[in-house]
C-alpha cells in the first residue's frame, strides 16, 4: 500500500515538473514544485524550505528522495523497466562507499566556496532534471507540437502554433544528453547507486535520516535472515545477515516491504522485537584513519582546482563582448553563486533569448543563463525570468523595477552601420528599443541616423537582434546598472486640428 | 478553454456543413447580402479616398465604409478575408502602438456580416509575439467578433513570391494567409518611426513578410515600395489614426508620446492613403510628406498618387 502510494506520487510529481520543463506556452506560471528542490532552496537560503525539507527527512526519512527529487523518480523509472527486461533481476547488500560519498560532497562544498559552482550544477539532481527535460525532452515536445500544428492547421484550426525546434546551447545539450545517459545506465544496471554515491543532496538527507522517526524496521524476532527484502533493496542498504538497514542510503521506496514473508518488516516508529530475537553482535567499525586522509586530500584538490581553471578562463573573454545575465541577477558573482543552471529560466524565456553559456562566463559559469540576441531579445514588459527562478539566482522583480535594470549597455559602431556605408534609411535599431535608448536624429540628405544615450539602456538587445549589420550589439554589465528613465516632456497639443490636407 | 473552443468550432464546422445542404443556408446568406442596401447613400457617391474624423473607432469605420460603396463592394459570400492590422509590439491599446482593437474587431464584423466564410487576422511582430497579440487587445477583440487569430511566428508559415516590379526587392516570404484568401485589408495604425520617418499603409507591409532585415540591409524606403507591388494588393487600405505616435515612434515610449486624435483613413489608393494620413500628422508634429521617401518610391512604381487634388477625396467630420 505505502509502495502505491509512493509510486502514484511520484508519477503527479514527475509528470508535473516535467511539464513545467517543456511547456513553451507558458501554461504553467507558477512553478511550485521547483521552489521545494533542496538544491535551488539551499542556493537561496530559502529558510522555510530547507527546515521543512529537513523535518519531512528526520519524521519519515529520505522521502524526498523517491517522491520529490525528479531525478531520482527518473532513476526508478529506469529501474523499472530494466526489471521488465530481467524478471530475477537481484540486489543484496554492500557496504556504504563512506569515503567517496563525503568525498564529493567535501569537494563539492569547496568548490562551491571557490566561485566554482558549475561542479554544483553538473550533480545537483533537481538541476541535472531540469537541464534533461529542457534540452533533451523538449525539442521531442515541441517536434509533436509542430506535429499537431501542421494537422489542426488543415482543419482550419490554430490551436496549435508551429514554434521552432531549437538546441539553445550545444555544449548543454552534449551535458544534458551525457547526463541522461549516465543516469539511465547506472539506474538500470544498480538501482539508487547515484543517490548514494555522487549526489550531494543524497548525501546531506542521509545524514538527517539515520535518525528518523519512521523507518523501515526489522522486526528482529521474525526475521529469519532469508535476505528476500536485501535482494529488492535497489539501494542496497539492507543487511539481512545482521538485521540491519543503513538508513543514510534507504530512499523509502518501500519495495521490501511487500516481498517479506515472516512479515518481519514495517514502516513505523521503534517497536519491541517479537519474542526469540537472535541478536547478533553490532560490528562497531573503527575510525579509519585513511579516510581523513582522503578527505584531507581531496579538499586540497578541490581548493586549487577552480584556481586553474579561472587562470586558462581570462584569454577567453577577449574575443567578444562581455556577456550580459538576465535582468534580476544582479551580477556575474550573485549568478554564480547562486544558479545551479537547472535551465527553467531559459526555457521559460518566451523570448528565446536566454540561453545555457559555454564559456562566456568562464568555465565556472558553464551552462548558466546568458542573454544571447541571435534570436530574439530580452521583452521590455516580461519578468518571467526572474518569477520562476527557484534558487535566487535571478531574484524577483516586478516589471518597474525591471524597466530600470541595466544588465548591459548598447555599443554602435558607426562605421560598420548601414545608414553610413550604403546612405539608406534603416532604423531597425531603434524601432525595437523600448526606452528610445538608440534613437535616430536628422543626418545627411534627409536621412536619420543612430545617437545612443547609454544611460537610458536596458540592454535588452533589441537593437542588436534586429541590426542587419551588426553595428551595434550589447556590452554586458558584470555588476547591473540602473538605468535612467526617459525624460517625461510635456507634448502641448492643440484642440484645433483639421484634416491637414 | 481553448481546446474547448476548437472542438466547438470543430462542431460548428460539421453543423455548417449540414446546414449547406438542407438550403438555410441560403435564407442566412440573405439576411447578409441585404445588410449594405440598407444603408443609403451608399453605392451613390463612391469616393477615391474618405477621410473621417471626431469618432469612436468603430463609427468611423463604418462611415467610411458606407462612403466608399459598402463592405459588400469588397467582400463577397463564402469569401476567405484576411485583416491584416499592426501587432508589432508588446503595448497596450491606449500606448498607439498597434492598430485599434474596436477598429480591427468592427472590420471583423463587417466582413462577417458581408458573408465571409471566414476572417484572419495576424501580423508578424517584432516584440515576442504572443504578448504582442494578447496586450493589444486584438486577439480579444477578434475571437470575440468571430474571426480567428492566425500565428506568423514560424518561417514555415510563410512562402516565397517574386515581385517583378519591386527594384531591388526581387522577391519576399509571404504569410501563407495573405496568398491564400480571396481578399485581404490593410489595417495599420499612423505613427512616427524613426528610420522610415512615418508608419503607415506601405509601411504595414513589412508585417506580411518573414524575414525584415533584408529590408532594411537592402534599402529600407525602397524595400517597402517595392513589397506594395505584391500581385495580391489590399483591397482596401484604412488607417487608424485614433490615437498617434509623434514621436519616439514606432513603440513610443510612454503616453506623453500619444496624441488622441480620432480619425480614419480609408482608399484603394496606397499611396494617397499615406499621404492623407501623413498630412494629417504634420499638424502634431513636421515630419514632412517628402522625406517619407517610400511614399514617392510607391508613386514611382505606379502605385497610387500624392496628388490628392487629382483624385475625390471625402471629408466627413463626425
Amino acid at each position: 500500500m505505502l509502495k502505491k502510494i509512493r509510486v502514484a506520487a511520484a508519477i503527479l510529481v514527475l509528470a508535473f515538473l516535467t511539464f513545467c520543463f517543456i511547456d513553451f506556452a507558458g501554461i504553467i506560471t507558477d512553478p511550485l514544485l521547483q521552489k521545494i528542490q533542496f538544491g535551488p532552496a539551499l542556493m537561496s537560503l530559502s529558510i522555510i524550505t530547507l527546515v521543512a525539507l529537513a523535518a519531512l527527512t528526520l519524521l519519515f526519512g529520505r522521502i524526498y528522495c523517491s517522491v520529490i527529487c525528479p531525478l531520482g523518480i527518473l532513476q526508478d523509472v529506469f529501474n523499472w523497466m530494466s526489471k521488465k527486461f530481467n524478471k530475477k533481476k537481484k540486489y543484496g547488500f554492500k557496504p556504504e562507499s563512506k569515503i567517496v560519498r563525503y568525498g564529493i560532497l567535501a569537494a563539492l562544498i569547496i568548490a562551491w566556496i571557490c566561485g566554482f559552482s558549475v561542479m554544483v550544477s553538473l550533480v545537483e539532481p533537481y538541476s541535472a532534471f531540469g537541464r534533461i527535460a529542457t534540452q533533451v525532452l523538449k525539442p521531442l515536445y515541441m517536434l509533436g507540437n509542430n506535429l499537431l500544428a501542421l494537422i489542426s492547421e488543415k482543419t482550419g484550426s490554430y490551436l496549435f502554433y508551429h514554434n521552432a525546434v531549437m538546441i539553445r546551447s550545444m555544449a548543454s545539450f552534449v551535458t544534458a544528453l551525457i547526463t541522461l545517459l549516465l543516469i539511465a545506465v547506472i539506474s538500470f544496471m544498480r538501482g539508487r547507486t547515484w543517490c548514494n554515491v555522487i549526489c550531494p543532496v543524497g548525501t546531506i538527507l542521509g545524514l538527517l535520516s539515520r535518525f528518523s522517526l519512521f523507518k523501515v524496521r526489522i522486526d528482529t524476532g521474525k526475521c529469519n535472515h532469508c535476505t528476500a527484502c536485501s535482494r529488492k533493496c535497489k539501494s542496497y542498504c539492507i543487511d539481512s545477515k545482521n538485521q540491519q538497514i543503513d538508513y543514510s542510503r534507504c530512499v523509502d521506496c518501500f519495495d521490501c516491504l511487500d516481498t517479506c514473508k515472516q512479515k518481519a518488516l514495517y514502516y513505523g516508529l521503534k517497536k519491541e522485537p517479537s519474542p526469540a530475537p537472535v541478536k547478533r553482535p553490532q560490528n562497531d567499525a573503527p575510525v579509519d584513519a585513511s579516510r581523513r586522509d582522503f578527505l584531507k586530500s581531496s579538499l586540497a584538490v578541490a581548493a586549487v582546482a577552480p584556481q586553474v581553471a579561472m587562470a586558462k578562463k581570462s584569454g577567453i573573454a577577449l574575443f567578444q563582448p562581455t556577456p550580459a545575465s538576465p535582468p534580476g541577477s544582479l551580477s556575474h558573482k550573485n549568478l554564480m553563486q547562486h544558479c545551479t543552471a537547472c535551465h527553467l529560466c531559459i526555457s521559460k524565456c518566451p523570448s528565446k533569448v536566454l540561453k545555457p553559456a559555454t564559456m562566456e562566463y568562464g568555465l565556472a559559469g558553464f551552462m548558466q543563463p546568458v542573454m544571447k540576441f541571435d534570436q530574439g531579445f530580452c521583452n521590455y514588459n516580461c519578468t518571467v525570468c526572474s518569477d520562476v527562478c527557484p534558487a535566487g539566482a535571478i531574484k524577483h522583480v516586478t516589471l518597474e523595477e525591471k524597466h530600470q535594470i541595466q544588465p548591459g549597455h548598447v555599443v554602435f559602431r558607426t562605421d560598420v552601420c548601414v545608414v553610413h556605408n550604403k546612405r539608406t534609411s534603416c532604423g531597425a535599431c531603434a524601432a525595437h528599443g523600448p526606452t528610445q535608448a538608440v534613437h535616430m536624429v536628422p543626418w545627411e540628405d534627409g536621412l536619420t541616423h543612430p545617437e545612443i544615450s547609454t544611460e537610458l539602456c536596458l540592454g535588452c538587445g533589441g537593437c542588436e537582434f534586429i541590426c542587419p549589420v551588426h553595428a551595434i550589439y550589447v556590452e554586458g554589465n558584470p555588476e547591473h546598472l540602473v538605468a535612467t528613465l526617459p525624460k517625461q516632456e510635456e507634448t502641448t497639443v492643440s484642440d484645433d486640428f483639421g484634416f491637414g490636407f | 478553454m481553448d481546446r474547448r473552443n476548437f472542438l466547438k468550432s470543430l462542431a460548428a464546422a460539421g453543423a455548417a456543413v449540414t446546414i449547406k445542404s438542407s438550403g438555410a443556408m441560403d435564407v442566412m446568406a440573405a439576411t447578409n447580402s441585404a445588410m449594405p442596401e440598407m444603408a443609403p447613400a451608399a453605392a451613390a457617391a463612391s469616393a477615391d479616398l474618405v477621410a473621417v474624423m471626431n469618432g469612436e473607432p468603430a463609427a468611423m469605420l463604418r462611415k467610411a465604409l458606407e462612403t466608399m460603396g459598402g463592405i459588400g463592394q469588397y467582400v463577397k459570400k463564402g469569401n476567405k478575408v484576411v485583416i491584416k492590422p499592426n501587432i508589432g509590439w508588446d503595448r497596450t491599446p491606449e500606448l498607439a502602438a498597434n492598430t485599434n482593437p474596436e477598429l480591427v474587431a468592427e472590420m471583423v464584423k463587417q466582413c462577417l456580416a458581408a458573408g465571409a466564410s471566414e476572417v484572419k487576422v495576424f501580423d508578424h511582430s517584432c516584440d515576442e509575439w504572443t504578448k504582442c497579440y494578447d496586450h493589444s487587445g486584438i486577439q480579444k477583440a477578434v475571437k470575440d467578433a468571430g474571426g480567428t487569430m492566425v500565428p506568423a511566428n514560424e518561417e514555415s508559415y510563410y512562402q516565397e513570391i517574386s515581385l517583378p516590379k519591386g527594384k531591388v526587392l526581387k522577391k519576399a516570404k509571404v504569410h501563407k494567409a495573405i496568398l491564400e484568401c480571396d481578399v485581404w485589408f490593410n489595417m495599420p495604425v499612423l505613427k512616427n518611426h524613426g528610420g522610415a520617418r512615418l508608419t503607415m499603409a506601405m509601411k504595414n507591409h513589412m508585417g506580411i513578410v518573414w524575414d525584415r532585415r533584408a529590408f532594411h540591409s537592402m534599402g529600407l524606403q525602397e524595400c517597402i515600395a517595392d513589397i506594395t507591388t505584391i500581385s495580391k494588393p489590399a483591397a482596401l487600405q484604412i488607417v487608424d489614426a485614433y490615437r498617434i505616435i509623434t514621436s519616439n515612434g514606432p513603440q513610443g515610449r510612454d503616453a506623453k508620446d500619444v496624441v488622441l486624435t480620432k480619425a480614419l483613413f480609408a482608399s484603394k489608393d496606397i499611396v494617397a492613403v499615406d499621404t492623407a494620413a501623413g498630412k494629417f500628422f504634420n499638424q502634431f508634429k513636421s515630419i514632412p510628406v517628402d522625406t517619407v521617401t517610400h511614399i514617392a518610391k510607391g508613386e514611382a512604381l505606379g502605385m497610387g498618387t500624392t496628388d490628392l487634388e487629382s483624385i475625390k477625396v471625402e471629408r466627413i467630420k463626425m
